[in-house]
C-alpha cells in the first residue's frame, strides 16, 4: 500500500511539473503570434476605412476652402458666377426628396418584413421566389431603378411628371429591399417568448406583433432605416434620369411642385463644368453635403436611442 | 376517467370547499356549450394524443384536474408533459405541425370544438413559462397588456395593484411600477409574470418549469406563492424537480416515455393521483423506478 501511494505521488509530482512548465510557456510561440497577426490585421482593416474618408474630408475642405462660407454657400441660390452660387434650393431639395421617401419607404419595408417574418409560410414557393428577390432587389444598380421611375412614376402609369415627389418615389423603390431586409432582421431578433407571452394572455398574432413585437424591434428597424437613407441622400444617377433639375433658382413648394434639385445632383452638375472655379465649389458642396448626412443620421440616432432607453430604463 | 379515479380525493386538502370563488369577476367558462357554473372539474383530458407532423409525441392521456388543485407533472425528458401542458390553454395550436386526437374538456366544454376561439381559451387559462418574459415596457404596462389587449372595462390601477399582491411582489416595486420590468431580479421577473396572468382572472395557471431559471430562495418564494395562489386558482404545474412536486403538488401525474420496438419513442401517462401515494406507495412499476431514482 505504502509503495502504492508513493509511486502514486510520484507521478502526481511529475503532472505538476509537467502542468507548471506548460504555464511558463517555453513551447511554441505560434499560436500568439498568430493572434497579433490576426488583430493586427483588424485594425489595419478600420484604420484604412477611416484613413479613406479623413482624405476625403480633409481634400474636400481644402480645395473648396475659398468657397467655404455661410453666405453664399449655404444660403445662396445656384448663380452662373461661382462666387455667389450657393445650395440652398439644392439643401431644401434634399429634405423635401429624403423626407416624402422616408414617410413612404417605411411603412411599406416594415408591412412586407412583418408578412414575411410572422405569416409567411417559408415552405410555399411563392414566398421562398419572393425573399429571393427582394434580396436580388437590393443589388441592382441605382440607374435601373431610375429607368423605372421614369417609366412608371414620371410618365406612364402614374404619370407624375418630373417631381418631387416621383424622385421620392424612385429612391423608396431603390432603398425598399435594403430597409426590408434589415427590418427582417430586427424582428426575427425578438425573442420567441414576446410573442408567446402575449399570446398566452389571450391576445391575438396582430396584437403580440403590433403592442409586443414591432416596438422591440423597433431600435433595428431604425438602424436599417437610416443606412439607406444615407445611401438614398448620395444618389445622384436616377434623380438626373427621372427630371431633377440642375439649374433652379426656387425652392419646392410641396410634394407635387415640378422642379427640384438635390446636394448630389448639384454637386454633379458643377463638377462637370469646364470652370476651375466650379470645381472648387463642388469641393465645398461635398463638404456640406456629408454635413446635412450627418444632421439626418444624428437625428435618426436620436430617434433610435430615445426608444431603446424608454424599453429599458 | 382517472386510472386512481378518486382514491384520495377525500384526503385532499385542496378540496376543503372554504375556498371562495376569485374575488375578481368570476371568468364565464368558454363560449361553448357546457355547465355554467364552474364545477369541481376544470379541466380533463379524455383520450388525449398529440402528433408533430405524423410523429406521435404523446398518447391516450386520461387525466382530470379538479378544482383549487395544484397538479404536477412530473417525468423524464421528452415524456410529452409539456405538451400536455400546452394543449390546456391551446399554445399547441402556435405549433404549426401540431395536431391532436382526443378531448380537453374545460368545464366541461370542449376546448377544441370547431367554434371555441384559442384567444378566448387563453384568457381563462394563463400560462407562465420556463424563462421569465417580461415584456420590455413598464412593470405597470406588462400587467396591464393583457386586460389592455382583450379590452376589460377595468380599473386598470385597481387590476395592477391586486395582481401584485397576488404576486406578492407589490411591496418591492409599488415605488417603481412605471420603471422597465427588465430591471428586476429573475425570481422578481418571474413573480411579475405570474401577476402579469392573473390581470386577465384567469382561473387556472398554468405553469412550465417556472423555477428552472431561478435561484433556491427565489424558487421557494414561487413555491410560496403558489400556496397562496392555490386559493382563488387551480394550477398545473410541469417540473423536472421531483422534490418542487411532493413540496408544492397536491396531485402528481407521471409521465413516461415508451419506446416500441418498431418505432419512435412516444410519451404516456404511466400514473396519475395523489402526490403523498404517487411518490410513497406507488402502484406503476415505472413510477416506483422513476421516484426512487433508478432513472430519469
Amino acid at each position: 500500500m505504502g509503495t502504492l501511494r508513493r509511486s502514486q505521488q510520484g507521478t502526481v509530482d511529475a503532472a505538476g511539473a509537467a502542468v507548471r512548465q506548460g504555464l511558463t510557456g517555453d513551447g511554441s510561440r505560434v499560436e500568439p503570434i498568430k493572434g497579433y497577426i490576426f488583430v493586427g490585421f483588424l485594425v489595419l482593416s478600420i484604420v484604412l476605412g477611416i484613413a479613406m474618408l479623413l482624405t476625403l474630408v480633409v481634400d474636400s475642405i481644402i480645395e473648396g476652402a475659398p468657397f467655404l462660407r455661410w453666405n453664399p454657400l449655404v444660403t445662396g441660390v445656384p448663380s452662373s458666377i461661382p462666387s455667389e452660387a450657393g445650395l440652398w434650393v439644392a439643401i431644401v431639395g434634399t429634405f423635401w426628396v429624403i423626407g416624402l421617401m422616408i414617410i413612404t419607404v417605411v411603412p411599406l419595408a416594415v408591412g412586407a418584413a412583418i408578412y414575411l417574418e410572422e405569416y409567411a409560410d417559408g415552405d410555399r414557393w411563392y414566398n421562398r421566389a419572393i425573399e429571393l428577390n427582394i434580396q436580388n432587389l437590393a443589388a441592382v444598380p441605382s440607374i435601373v431603378f431610375g429607368i423605372l421611375g421614369l417609366g412608371m412614376i414620371v410618365r406612364g402609369g402614374l404619370s407624375l411628371g418630373p417631381v418631387v415627389y416621383a424622385g421620392s418615389l424612385t429612391l423608396a423603390l431603390l432603398v425598399l429591399p435594403t430597409v426590408i431586409l434589415a427590418s427582417r432582421e430586427a424582428l426575427r431578433a425578438v425573442p420567441p417568448s414576446h410573442r408567446l407571452g402575449a399570446m398566452a394572455l389571450g391576445s391575438t398574432k396582430w396584437q403580440a406583433i403590433w403592442r409586443n413585437v414591432l416596438p422591440a424591434a423597433i431600435p433595428g428597424i431604425a438602424t436599417g432605416s437610416i443606412l439607406a437613407t444615407a445611401r438614398a441622400i448620395g444618389e445622384t444617377a436616377p434623380l438626373l434620369l427621372i427630371g431633377a433639375t440642375v439649374f433652379i433658382t426656387f425652392t419646392p413648394e410641396g410634394p407635387l411642385s415640378e422642379g427640384y434639385t438635390t446636394l448630389p445632383v448639384q454637386i454633379f452638375s458643377w463638377a462637370t463644368r469646364p470652370q476651375e472655379e466650379f470645381r472648387t465649389l463642388s469641393a465645398a458642396s461635398i463638404v456640406v453635403l456629408l454635413a446635412v448626412l450627418l444632421i439626418i443620421n444624428a437625428f435618426a440616432i436620436w430617434i433610435r436611442n430615445h426608444y431603446t432607453k424608454k424599453q429599458q430604463a | 376517467m382517472d386510472e386512481q379515479p378518486d382514491k384520495t380525493s377525500t384526503a385532499d386538502p385542496a378540496a376543503e370547499p372554504a375556498v371562495a370563488p376569485p374575488p375578481a369577476p368570476a371568468p364565464e367558462p368558454v363560449a361553448a356549450p357546457g355547465p355554467g357554473a364552474p364545477s369541481a372539474e376544470v379541466l380533463k383530458a379524455e383520450q388525449l394524443s398529440v402528433y408533430y407532423g405524423p410523429k406521435l409525441a404523446v398518447q391516450g392521456v386520461d387525466m382530470t384536474i379538479p378544482t383549487n388543485n395544484i397538479v404536477a407533472l412530473i417525468g423524464p425528458s421528452g415524456c410529452g408533459k409539456s405538451t400536455i401542458l400546452r394543449c390546456y390553454n391551446r399554445m399547441n395550436d402556435l405549433v404549426k405541425t401540431a395536431r391532436i386526437e382526443g378531448k380537453v374538456l374545460y368545464h366541461g366544454a370542449d376546448l377544441y370544438s370547431s367554434h371555441v376561439d384559442p384567444v378566448e381559451v387563453r384568457k381563462h387559462i394563463g400560462m407562465v413559462f420556463q424563462q421569465p418574459n417580461p415584456f420590455p415596457k413598464s412593470i405597470y404596462d406588462n400587467i396591464a397588456f393583457g386586460p389592455r389587449v382583450l379590452r376589460m372595462k377595468v380599473d386598470m390601477d385597481e387590476v395592477v395593484e391586486r395582481c401584485l399582491h397576488q404576486a406578492a411582489l407589490w411591496d418591492e416595486v409599488k415605488d417603481r411600477l412605471k420603471q422597465s420590468a427588465l430591471g428586476l431580479s429573475g425570481g422578481q421577473q418571474q413573480r411579475l409574470c405570474i401577476a402579469r396572468a392573473l390581470a386577465t382572472s384567469p382561473d387556472v395557471l398554468l405553469m412550465d418549469e417556472p423555477c428552472s431559471a431561478l435561484d433556491p430562495v427565489a424558487t421557494a418564494r414561487i413555491e410560496d406563492l403558489m400556496q397562496e395562489l392555490r386559493k382563488l386558482y387551480t394550477i398545473v404545474i410541469v417540473t423536472h424537480n421531483m422534490q418542487q412536486a411532493i413540496r408544492v403538488a397536491d396531485r402528481t401525474a407521471f409521465f413516461t416515455v415508451e419506446v416500441p420496438s418498431d418505432g419512435d419513442r412516444y410519451g404516456v401517462l404511466a400514473e396519475f393521483g395523489d402526490t403523498d401515494q404517487v411518490f410513497n406507495n406507488p402502484i406503476d412499476e415505472r413510477t416506483k423506478r422513476y421516484v426512487s431514482g433508478e432513472f430519469g
